[in-house]
C-alpha cells in the first residue's frame, strides 16, 4: 500500500472528511473541512468519492514524502506546490512518483488548502469518520494535528477516473461578504443591533481557529440577557455572548451551545467563510431560505462545471 | 401543532424545534419524544438529531430528496407527539471520591452556602438528578437540579486544565468532564468512571433523560477502580 510520510507538518495540518454525522445528541462534534467545497473539489480531480479522508492544510502547508507513487490534488486557498521542487498547478491532478517530495507553501489568497490523493487517506475510522477533531481530540492520530513522521496510508477506494473539471472556489482577497439567515435568536437582539450587525464590517481577529472566529466591530445589544438554556449550534452560526462581539462558529463548534444567536451563514458561504484569514474582514448580507437554497444549488452547480 | 411548540430554521441545513423555555423535566421528556418520533418517521436526508432542555434540532441534507418536506413532516409530527413520554431512562448510579485532592472547589461552594463542606457533599448526595442533554464534548452530561443551596454561579475564573472526570457543579447543574478540557464549573469531587470510552462497548455512559445518583468512595477505592491513569 502507497503512503505519504510527512517531513514537515506546516502551521496546522488536520485529516478530514466530510465529517463524524449522527452522534451530535451524545456530544461528539461533527468537524469536518472548513471549506467543503475545496474539499469535494479536490477528491473529485483526483477520482475519489466526495466524502474521501484528505488533509486540510492552514495558512503553512506541509511537506510529504511519497512511498509507492501516487496521484494528488491541491484546491482552495492559492498556494503555490511543487514536486521535488517542480511546480504544479493547483485544481489539477499530479503524479508524485515514489520517493518525491510534495511541498505546499507560498500563500498568495485564502487561509486552508486541500490536499487530496487518488484513493483517500485510509486512516482507521472513529464512529463512521476519519475527521480530526481537535478539542476532543477525535479522529486519527490521536485527533491531534499531523507531526514529522506520521505515515498516512492511501487507499484503493475510488470513483472514477482523475480528471480536470469543476470552477475553484472564488477566494476572498482580504475580505468577504456571507449572506446570512436570521435566527435562532433574532428576536434576543434589538432593531438596533440587528441594523448594526447587517451594516458594518467586523475584522477575524486572532482569536480565531477551526472552532470558531471572534469577530471584532460594533457591539450588539441584546433585549434582555445574552444566555439561553443550552441547544444544538450549527456550522455558521453566529453567537453573541454578553460582551456583544459576535463568534462565528466553524467546523470545530461544539454541539451545543448556551449563548444568543443572531443569525446563521448560508451552505453555499461557508467555503467563503472557512478561507478567511485572521485581519481579513466580514460583512454580513440577510437572504431569505429560497436565496439560501438557491445560492447553494450554484455553488454545486460550479464544483461540476466544465473545464474552463 | 400546540401553541406552545414552534419550529424555527437554524441556517438552510437544520431546523429547531422550541418548547417552553425553561428546565422542567416534562418539557425535557417530551422533546425525547420528539426526537424519538422523527427519528422512527425516517425523513429523507435528515442527517443528524440533537435534543437539548427544551429544543430539538433536526440536521439535513438543504439540498436532499424530500428537503423541501421536512419542515411539514416535522410540523405533522410535533401537534401529533404526547406531551408524557412514558418511558423513563437508563439509571445510573456514578461512584465519586469527595477527597480535598479530587474536589479542590469543595471549600467554595461550601463558603457560597454558608455550610460544611461535609453538608456540599451530603446535599450533592442526596438527590437524584436527570440527564437534560449530553453535548460540550462527547459524553458530557448536563444533569439538574442540584440543591438551591450549593447552586453557585460558574467560577469568575474558568482553568484552563479540568481533570478528566472532574465531577462539577454550576448554575445549578452538576456534570462530569469525560475528558480534559478547560472548564469554568466549580471541582467537587472525582469519578474513576469514564462518560465517554470509544474502546467500550457502550462508548457513553449518560444518554438523555437518565437518572443519576452518586455514591461515595474514599481515595482508596478511588485510585482501586480508576480508569483514567492507565492511558
Amino acid at each position: 500500500m502507497s503512503a505519504l510520510t510527512v517531513i514537515r507538518p506546516g502551521m496546522l495540518t488536520t485529516v478530514q472528511d466530510l465529517g463524524r454525522w449522527g452522534h451530535q445528541g451524545l456530544g461528539v462534534p461533527v468537524a469536518g473541512p472548513m471549506d467543503w467545497y475545496s474539499h469535494r473539489l479536490a477528491n473529485q480531480i483526483v477520482g475519489n468519492e466526495p466524502g474521501a479522508a484528505a488533509l486540510e492544510m492552514t495558512l503553512i502547508g506541509p511537506e510529504l514524502e511519497a512511498e509507492g507513487s501516487v496521484i494528488c490534488a491541491v484546491a482552495g486557498a492559492d498556494v503555490d506546490v511543487s514536486v521535488d521542487a517542480r511546480a504544479v498547478p493547483l485544481n489539477a491532478p499530479f503524479d508524485v512518483p515514489s520517493g518525491a517530495r510534495v511541498r505546499v507553501g507560498g500563500r498568495h489568497h485564502g487561509a486552508r488548502a486541500t490536499l487530496a490523493v487518488r484513493g483517500g487517506i485510509a486512516v482507521p475510522a472513529l464512529f463512521g469518520s476519519r475527521a480530526t477533531h481537535l478539542v476532543s481530540r477525535m479522529g486519527p492520530f490521536g485527533g491531534r494535528p499531523l507531526a514529522a513522521n506520521d505515515r498516512l496510508p492511501v487507499g484503493d477506494a475510488v470513483a472514477g477516473d482523475a480528471r480536470t473539471g469543476g470552477k475553484p472556489l472564488p477566494l476572498p482577497y482580504g475580505g468577504s461578504r456571507l449572506r446570512i439567515m436570521a435566527g435562532p435568536q433574532r428576536e434576543r437582539f434589538t432593531e438596533d443591533a440587528w441594523s448594526t450587525f447587517t451594516h458594518s464590517r467586523y475584522t477575524v481577529t486572532p482569536q480565531s481557529n477551526r472552532m470558531g472566529y471572534r469577530l471584532e466591530g460594533a457591539r450588539l445589544t441584546h433585549v434582555e440577557s445574552a444566555d439561553i438554556l443550552s441547544e444544538a449550534t450549527s456550522i455558521g452560526t453566529i453567537q453573541v455572548p454578553a460582551s456583544g462581539l459576535p463568534i462565528l462558529l466553524m467546523a470545530d463548534r461544539q454541539t451545543t451551545g448556551g449563548y444568543t444567536s443572531i443569525a446563521t451563514v448560508v451552505t453555499a458561504d461557508l467555503p467563503i467563510a472557512g478561507q478567511l484569514a485572521p485581519g481579513d474582514w466580514v460583512e454580513f448580507v440577510a437572504c431569505s431560505r429560497e436565496q439560501a437554497i438557491a445560492a447553494l444549488r450554484e455553488r454545486e452547480a460550479a464544483l461540476t462545471a466544465k473545464p474552463h | 401543532m400546540s401553541a406552545d411548540v414552534r419550529i424555527r430554521p437554524l441556517g438552510d441545513a437544520a431546523w429547531t424545534i422550541e418548547l417552553p423555555d425553561r428546565i422542567d423535566p416534562a418539557v425535557n421528556s417530551r422533546a425525547l419524544e420528539l426526537a424519538s418520533r422523527i427519528e422512527t418517521a425516517g425523513l429523507s436526508g435528515v442527517r443528524d438529531i440533537v435534543v437539548a432542555y427544551r429544543t430539538v434540532t433536526v440536521f439535513i441534507d438543504p439540498l436532499g430528496e424530500g428537503a423541501a418536506l421536512v419542515e411539514a413532516a416535522l410540523q405533522r409530527i410535533a401537534a401529533e407527539t404526547p406531551a408524557d413520554r412514558g418511558v423513563a431512562g437508563a439509571h445510573v448510579e456514578v461512584p465519586v471520591c469527595y477527597d480535598q485532592a479530587c474536589g479542590p472547589d469543595l471549600d467554595d461552594v461550601a463558603a457560597f452556602a454558608g455550610c460544611a463542606v461535609e453538608d456540599v457533599i451530603a446535599r450533592h448526595l442526596a438527590l437524584t438528578y436527570r440527564v437534560y442533554l449530553v453535548g460540550f464534548v462527547p459524553g458530557f452530561a448536563y444533569m439538574a437540579s442540584v440543591d438551591p443551596t450549593i447552586a453557585a454561579p460558574r467560577r469568575a475564573a474558568p482553568r484552563l486544565k479540568v481533570p478528566a472526570g472532574s465531577v462539577a457543579i454550576a448554575a445549578g447543574q452538576t456534570g462530569i468532564y469525560p475528558a480534559e478540557t478547560p472548564g469554568g464549573w466549580h471541582i467537587i469531587g472525582r469519578t474513576p468512571v469514564r462518560p465517554f470510552d470509544p474502546e467500550r462497548a457502550e462508548p457513553f455512559l449518560f444518554h438523555p433523560g437518565d437518572e443519576v445518583r452518586f455514591t461515595r468512595i474514599d481515595h482508596a477505592a478511588f485510585s482501586r477502580a480508576s480508569q483514567w491513569e492507565a492511558r
